[in-house]
């Protein structure tokens, strides 16, 4: 195993978001108050936001910020106030699950990191185009056209779905 | 170390924490909201490989959007569940939720 990192711009600005990103995930599973979690989880999809604006995805980065901080937190916010959350906080614990389920994980993180560390990776041929966003544009409405209208019948159905499942039946008389 | 597995260790280490919510958690909300986080990891792998794979491509980025898509549907259709089954139930502990065991 070899450190050999060279402190380029881009190495410090992915070290501070990936640290933000992986304290705002491991605080979501310490909080107790199910708002904190929501918004702990948030903060860790702003800091995937920063993460792609490095990785030269500033539309993906705006979407992510849109989608999953806009929509999805704000969803489950909504969930949260539509529940009762009184007795959080005092459920009894299980430490076997809990030390199974964390053997499990590090397990698998062990694996994907040697893997990660063995796999040979050749430098990149080529590069991103300069105006990614142009690029995604061109490609999604001309040879991406059919998944995307596909995608969108997907997103109508779902909602649809999401609608109906939550609406209240009516009571039968 | 190149920058392409610093991603990908990244990527995995917040797969397992959103696993690991997944497998512990009670709370129904949070268990959503931790297949959201192992999404999210997915989403990364893609864009790093966007940029740093060995043909850069702008198709990854695209096939991170198509993933939000889904993952935007799959919030929804769960929050819906997730309000259907605490009219009947009366609670969102994960654990309750066995009709169709029955």
């Amino acid at each position: 195993m070899s450190f050999n990192i060279d402190w380029t711009g881009e190495f410090i600005a992915f070290f501070a978001l990936a640290v933000c990103a992986i304290v705002g995930a491991v605080m979501a599973l310490n909080f107790t108050k199910v708002v904190h979690m929501a918004l702990s989880l948030a903060f860790t999809f702003v800091s995937l936001a920063g993460l792609y604006v490095v990785l030269d995805a500033e539309f993906v980065a705006f979407v992510q910020v849109l989608l999953y901080v806009g929509a999805v937190t704000i969803l489950m916010i909504f969930g949260i106030m539509m529940t009762k959350h009184q007795d959080e906080g005092q459920e009894a614990a299980r430490p076997l699950l809990e030390t199974l389920a964390a053997i499990g994980c590090l397990c698998l993180l062990a694996i994907l990191i040697f893997a990660i560390r063995d796999a040979d990776f050749p430098d990149p041929a080529g590069s991103l185009p300069a105006d990614t966003t142009r690029e995604i544009g061109k490609l999604l409405f001309a040879r991406m056209a059919i998944p995307f209208e596909l995608v969108s019948v997907l997103l109508t159905v779902a909602f649809i779905g999401a609608v109906a499942l939550a609406k209240r039946e009516e009571e039968p008389k | 170390m190149n920058m392409l597995a610093s991603y990908l260790t990244l990527a995995a280490v917040l797969f397992c924490i959103g696993l690991y919510g997944v497998i512990t958690k009670r709370n129904a909300i949070i268990v959503l909201l931790s297949v959201e986080l192992m999404l999210n990891a997915v989403n990364l792998n893609l864009i790093a490989f966007a940029k740093y794979g060995v043909q850069p491509s702008i198709t990854g980025q695209i096939f991170s959007l198509f993933t939000m898509t889904v993952a935007a549907a799959e919030a929804a259709v769960g929050v819906a569940i997730l309000v259907a089954v605490y009219r009947s139930r009366a609670s969102v502990n994960v654990d309750e939720f066995d009709e169709l065991r029955r």
